[in-house]
């Protein structure tokens, strides 16, 4: 197997994990954990890619990561605020029991 | 030219990492499980010769995130909770979602011919220099505009997280809901 393809492979394992977690966990702050983890399997694809790639002079993937590294971090600080104000207003940070918008 | 024994054992802790984040019941040893899950695939960066990403990605991941989700932890007293609320009522089908899509992945990425590419690539020669002067002149204004977004994301965060102290908010109180609005 070359690199590349494990690369992908490590990549789509760490997606999948996130993936079950954000969507078999219970507490927010884990919900949110899983989309990083997803988030950090797609960064891997895009360093592979570049590293890879026929033309890694170029920078793009390596780019691509470093700026999906900082649309990260402000979407960590967002996310935790939004959880932090739901805990605040529903005394849980249980996605299953804020039912406030439920039809 | 196949994997090498370092990209294994990273690879090897990256996933456990994230999997053991996923899986414990205790929300700090999740927490950790986290941080060393990020740490890996820095190492992982650095190994794929990304020095400066993994670097990126040891300070905003490990050294932010990861302590930002322990204060989470801390200030929603989220620390302990009973097995049958760790995971949610539909979680076998998320899980089954989840190994869904991981089967797809893995069918294209088999099917995509790069298990067996033989194309062996040279490490490419990019040094510190090159990457500044990417970031200063063909990525300048992706550079300015997350810039920008950064700073409207700490300003959102710190409206969305500070606590309404003035009289004139009853969030504080808990006032007890209208029930027919629930309805």
């Amino acid at each position: 197997m070359t690199p590349l393809a494990g690369c992908l492979l490590v990549s789509s394992l760490l997606f999948s994990v996130g993936l079950a977690g954000a969507l078999t966990r219970r507490n927010a702050i884990l919900v949110l954990a899983g989309i990083e983890l997803m988030l950090n399997a797609a960064n891997l694809n895009f360093i592979a890619f570049w590293r890879f790639g026929p033309h890694p002079e170029f920078l793009t993937g390596f780019m691509f990561v470093i700026f999906s590294i900082a649309v990260a971090a402000a979407e960590a600080a967002v996310g935790l605020a939004l959880i932090l104000a739901i805990y605040r207003h529903a005394r849980t940070s249980d996605v299953s029991e804020i039912t406030e918008m439920k039809g | 030219m196949g994997m090498t024994a370092s990209f294994l054992i990273l690879a090897t802790l990256t996933l456990a990492g994230g999997v053991a984040a996923m899986t414990l019941r205790r929300l700090v040893h999740c927490a950790l499980a986290l941080a060393v899950s990020f740490a890996g695939l820095a190492a992982l960066y650095v190994n794929l010769g990304a020095e400066f990403a993994g670097l990126a990605q040891l300070l905003v991941y490990v050294g932010a995130i990861a302590i930002l989700i322990v204060f989470a932890i801390l200030l929603t007293h989220s620390s302990e909770t009973e097995l049958q609320k760790v995971f949610s009522p539909a979680g076998v089908a998320g899980a089954v979602l989840a190994l869904a899509v991981f089967a797809v992945l893995a069918w294209a990425v088999v099917g995509s011919g790069v298990v067996h590419s033989t194309a062996s690539v040279a490490a490419p020669q990019t040094s510190m220099r090159d990457i500044g002067f990417a970031l200063m002149q063909g990525y300048v204004l992706p550079l300015e505009v997350i810039a920008l977004m950064l700073t409207a994301a700490m300003i959102g965060a710190v409206i969305l997280a500070v606590r309404p102290t003035s009289g004139s908010e009853p969030a504080e109180t808990q006032a007890p809901r209208n029930p027919e609005l629930r309805a």
